[in-house]
């Protein structure tokens, strides 16, 4: 089997998500990369050079710059007359743009995969990760968004690909990019962080969240991460959230501060390996998947245990 | 100028989905139903827009009969008419988009709003195959839509933060959670929407094929956690940590 993989990166830089769709597509056959893009060179050569890649396709038009699917699909479309899979991270452009690739190929997609069972059988979470389901393609072609939790990330040196250059599809005319506002960070990503802090709703404010959740995460090298419920009071932005419609972490280690366990909170961070609840609810659902609990006060404990860290 | 918002029948969000012993899927059996809940999002925003130049609000839905509660619900919020596109067997997103295809082709909105996903399958795919099979702009994860008369102006929530882009009309948004706050259907509303238009189609009528592509070969609870322990105090957790390798 041929597979093809759109690299996600941010016009300098590979990003982290692609690396385990790489591993997920090497578990199907021969893994060929798609680059596209906007001035993009030093992208393909890195790309290049992750481990397993055969060919990297690149395709270097102003059409691409922002990932647009309208103008993406097309050109993945055209890729896949050779190519039997075409696997992309299940991230925002990934969500976006292998959909309407699936439906220019009349095939269903399978979303966020998390194993891959043979070359048509993988599985998947469905109802917020309550239930886990095997699934079977009969179609074809392989239209695949891969979880990046699920998966080892492959190495990033090592690989001898060939960067050869692909012909433009061209602008559909459809839609138009105007900007964008992406929050600067000197924390890592949520969704590579090994660590995260994440506080709810029970913080009580912005203010707070901040006072309380920030330097603890920097005492541990954490990202921060956030309930719906702090979203939606202002506490943290919206990048911030965690569970089945925001981000999907499992770090090493999550301390859920203030956060009472909703289904969707969980569907988000219950892969995580360790997980620590602070709470003051001792009934708070959150200690049912909890490995350590403390039951209190968060306003009295977060200043302590950042103190004593 | 006219909105088609697709809704579905789904269990509601609140309830803590049950998988059946034969693993053949979730115990859908007397268990409560409701409007996915990004769907209400999508059809408070229909409504939104009303004073923005939208004069028809269009609902559909493609399932069970009892997906007729769902559209009633939308109408009591405020959508125009309903239809009900009748199949007892499970539609999978691109049958869905299919289907979706050929209404907007009859109807042609132009504006079709859709949730970003099913809180059932979780699948996040109907709006974009919708988008490509017509050929026309996607707008994803919508948290913010301005309607002008010939395009749409979307800021999107993306990893990381947000952005905007602009679609020539017609396009397609699928909506977020912060877009709005869906409104509750009042009694006097529930009443009226009782006597709005509801027509019945089945996939056949639009020669829309919908069999399957995936099946499913079983459906499996996740692995459980171990049961964790309680540390009693700030120090315990401390120490918990260090020899975790967490904290020096």
């Amino acid at each position: 089997m041929k597979t093809l993989v759109w690299v996600e990166h941010d016009g300098a830089t590979v990003k982290d998500a692609t690396l385990a769709v790489v591993t997920a597509a090497a578990q199907l056959g021969e893994v060929h990369l798609l680059v596209a893009g906007q001035g993009v060179d030093a992208v393909a050569a890195e790309a290049a050079k992750i481990a397993g890649v055969g060919k990297v396709h690149v395709a270097d038009d102003a059409a691409y710059a922002h990932a647009l699917a309208e103008n993406v699909a097309p050109l993945i479309v055209q890729l896949m007359g050779d190519h039997d899979a075409f696997l992309a991270p299940a991230t925002t452009n990934g969500k976006n743009i292998a959909p309407r690739v699936a439906a220019l190929l009349d095939v269903m997609q399978i979303s966020d995969i998390l194993s891959v069972e043979s070359e048509d059988t993988f599985t998947r979470p469905i109802y917020a990760g309550n239930a886990i389901a095997t699934v079977q393609s009969k179609d074809a072609k392989k239209v695949i968004t891969v979880r990046g939790t699920a998966f080892a990330k492959a190495a990033t040196e090592g690989g001898t690909g060939t960067i050869e250059a692909v012909a433009t599809t061209g602008d559909l005319g459809v839609s138009t990019y105007v900007g964008s506002e992406i929050a600067k960070s000197e924390r890592p990503e949520l969704t590579s962080a090994k660590i995260i802090v994440s506080g709810g709703r029970a913080l009580g404010s912005g203010d707070k969240f901040h006072e309380l959740i920030d330097p603890l995460a920097d005492k541990l090298g954490a990202g921060v991460g956030a309930s719906r419920a702090a979203v939606d009071a202002g506490y943290a932005p919206n990048d911030y959230q965690v569970g089945q419609t925001g981000k999907i972490v499992a770090p090493e280690v999550y301390v859920a501060v203030g956060i009472s366990g909703a289904i969707q909170h969980l569907a988000g961070m219950k892969d995580s390996k360790t997980i620590i609840a602070i709470n003051k609810d001792e009934d708070a659902p959150i200690f049912q998947v909890a490995d350590i609990g403390l039951v209190g006060d968060l306003f009295k404990i977060l200043p302590e245990l950042t103190g004593k860290l | 100028m006219k909105v088609l918002v697709p809704v579905k029948r789904v269990l509601d969000y609140n309830v803590k989905p049950r998988v059946k012993a034969d693993g053949t899927g979730v115990d859908l059996a007397n268990v409560k139903m409701s409007m996915n809940p990004f769907d209400e999002i999508a059809v408070e925003e229909a409504i939104r827009l009303k004073d923005k130049g939208v004069t028809e609000i269009v609902v559909v839905s493609i399932g069970e009969q009892k997906s007729q509660e769902t559209l009633r619900t939308a109408l009591a919020m405020g959508a125009d008419r309903a239809i009900l596109v009748v199949s007892e067997d499970r539609v999978e997103p691109l049958g869905v988009a299919k289907l979706l295809k050929a209404i907007v082709d009859e109807e042609k909105p132009d504006l079709v709003i859709l949730g970003k996903q099913a809180i059932d399958d979780d699948n996040n795919q109907t709006g974009q195959m919708l988008a490509g099979l017509l050929g026309v702009g996607q707008a994803t994860f919508a948290s913010k839509v301005e309607l002008a008369s010939d395009s749409v102006t979307v800021t999107r929530e993306v990893d990381g933060g947000s952005e905007t882009g602009t679609l020539k009309l017609p396009a397609i948004v699928t909506v977020d959670l912060r877009l709005n706050e869906p409104r509750y259907a009042s009694l006097p509303n529930i009443m009226k929407a009782k006597s709005k238009p509801m027509a019945q189609k089945t996939p056949a009528d639009f020669g829309v094929d919908v069999s399957p592509r995936l099946t499913t070969l079983k459906v499996v609870e996740p692995a459980k956690r171990s049961a964790g322990v309680k540390v009693a105090d700030v120090d315990e957790l401390v120490a918990k940590l260090k020899t975790m390798g967490v904290s020096k």
